[in-house]
């Protein structure tokens, strides 16, 4: 399904799914900055707290920078992102999905050869593939922003301080790394939320089935793949 | 142009169509009925292979639908028109988006010329007041005549009617008969209709099939079908008050029986 969607990726010059993708674009993108603002501010935050409390019994406290960026650039900002992404977007994919899979309107499309991987899947992907890893860029920014509120009300580190040490220790790679994870984060979603939509059956009981195993094995998937990643690129 | 060789489908444990045959010639309104679980849906679907046989074929005119797959079963599906029982129209696109959605995805046609044939189209089923709302915003019987409109406008030479008249009001139903009937005498097409509602049926089919149990028990003209000696034909006719005597009785009341003629 993944490759037959993006073998259809040159459809996207057509004005309809131009059209389709840049709405995608919004609903993955606008429509999930709330609550991925609130929990990227509050991971950076925690984290901070966490790190700074045990790094002051050393007296290390100022280094609360690195450790919060360096975290968030190759770990809690992919996976934070991902997992806001599959509870919200994806759980949504699969919902809308479903619902067109027993309401016969996938069967319609087919019928009319229109194929539903390139009408419903392409545009999805694409936004989800393009969205992820800007997300993942913002949820780094605050939660790196959350850190360095903490350490300068909590753990008496100043702001210049807090991020002189986090670009001190934080590379390129952590960056790359961290977004490569978001755009297979991205992947990831859509291919689960698809294939359970398309295989959903049975009315709104095989909907509610489809969005929840979407969750789940996006999860499972998530953490799986991330640990892979993260122990191909640093061991 | 639509022949059904000893058509074999199973789905699970359940038998759903058995050993079933009959051919259906061009220009006629074939009419399937029978109860529900009778198979008759799943008829419909082997016709644009959204399901597979287990075992016999499903010709339509000189190519085997059920065997055909990428382009030739595209093209033997450009064949067809479908009305699907729930309408199947896409929530998020408008009466006129959805109507126009096989011209935009398949014809290579102008903006302008799209919205003149859907305008048509709609004129055709009376829905031109409809052409902004979205398919959430119009009743029932007005989702089937989009729905309908729908499969009509790429022009098939087959259209298929999946429960047309199910959920709507006896005069809604009628006035979808009616359109049944228009489209098979003005554009000369190929009708199949699946139906439980035998009112329906006698009023448009030029010959009904009744399927009971995955099995094809009569294929006959109107007439025939009300005269039919078989029993399970007889039950169903007498399940919505028809006679074999050709009359049907609107209401059964405990002072009263008024008839018709069909």
């Amino acid at each position: 399904m993944i490759g037959e969607a993006f073998l259809s990726v040159s459809s996207i010059f057509q004005k309809r799914s131009r059209h389709e993708v840049m709405y995608q674009l919004y609903i993955t993108g606008i429509k999930s900055l709330g609550v991925i603002t609130v929990v990227a501010l509050f991971t950076g935050m925690i984290l901070a707290l966490q790190t700074g409390l045990e790094l002051r019994r050393f007296g290390q406290e100022v280094n609360i920078g690195t450790a919060v960026t360096v975290v968030m650039l190759r770990e809690m900002g992919p996976f934070m992102t991902g997992l806001i992404i599959a509870a919200s977007v994806g759980s949504a994919i699969a919902a809308q999905m479903g619902t067109m899979t027993v309401s016969e309107e996938i069967a319609a499309l087919e019928v009319m050869s229109i194929n539903p991987v390139r009408f419903l899947v392409m545009p999805r992907l694409i936004a989800l593939m393009v969205m992820m890893p800007i997300l993942t860029v913002y949820t780094n920014i605050l939660g790196a922003l959350g850190g360095a509120i903490v350490g300068s009300t909590q753990l008496g580190v100043a702001f210049t301080a807090y991020f002189d040490n986090a670009t001190l220790y934080a590379t390129n790679k952590d960056l790359y790394v961290g977004l490569c994870k978001a755009v297979l984060f991205g992947v990831i979603i859509t291919t689960v939320a698809c294939h359970q939509g398309f295989s959903a059956k049975q009315g709104a009981v095989g909907v509610g089935q489809a969005t929840r195993k979407t969750v789940i094995i996006s999860f499972l998937t998530i953490l799986t793949v991330g640990y892979m990643v993260t122990r191909l690129f640093y061991q | 142009m639509i022949r059904f060789e000893h058509v074999k489908k199973r789905l699970g444990n359940r038998v759903v169509l058995d050993d079933v045959s009959f051919e259906i010639q061009k220009n006629e309104t074939f009419v399937i009925v029978g109860s529900s679980g009778a198979g008759k849906s799943v008829s419909l679907r082997h016709m644009i292979r959204l399901l597979t046989p287990d075992e016999g074929r499903v010709w339509i005119g000189d190519d085997v639908v059920s065997e055909a797959t990428g382009k030739d079963l595209e093209k033997i599906r450009s064949r067809f028109g479908v009305l699907f029982q729930s309408a199947a129209l896409l929530q998020w696109l408008s009466v006129a988006d959805n109507v126009g959605l096989p011209l935009q995805e398949k014809a290579r046609m102008t903006r302008a010329a799209i919205h003149t044939k859907v305008e048509e189209t709609l004129k055709m089923v009376n829905l031109e007041e409809a052409h902004d709302k979205l398919p959430a915003n119009i009743s029932g019987g007005m989702q089937k005549r989009v729905g309908l409109a729908r499969a009509i406008i790429m022009e098939p030479e087959i259209i298929l009617y999946d429960e047309p008249t199910s959920g709507l009001d006896p005069v809604t139903s009628r006035t979808i008969d009616q359109l049944i009937d228009r489209l098979r005498r003005g554009l000369g097409v190929t009708s199949v209709v699946v139906t439980h509602d035998l009112h329906s049926a006698l009023a448009i089919g030029t010959r009904i099939a009744m399927l009971h149990r995955g099995r094809m028990i009569e294929v006959s003209s109107p007439s025939e079908f009300i005269r039919s000696k078989h029993k399970e034909v007889q039950n169903f006719l007498a399940s919505q008050y028809i006679t074999k005597d050709g009359e049907w009785e609107v209401e059964k009341g405990e002072s009263k029986v008024w008839r018709s003629k069909v």
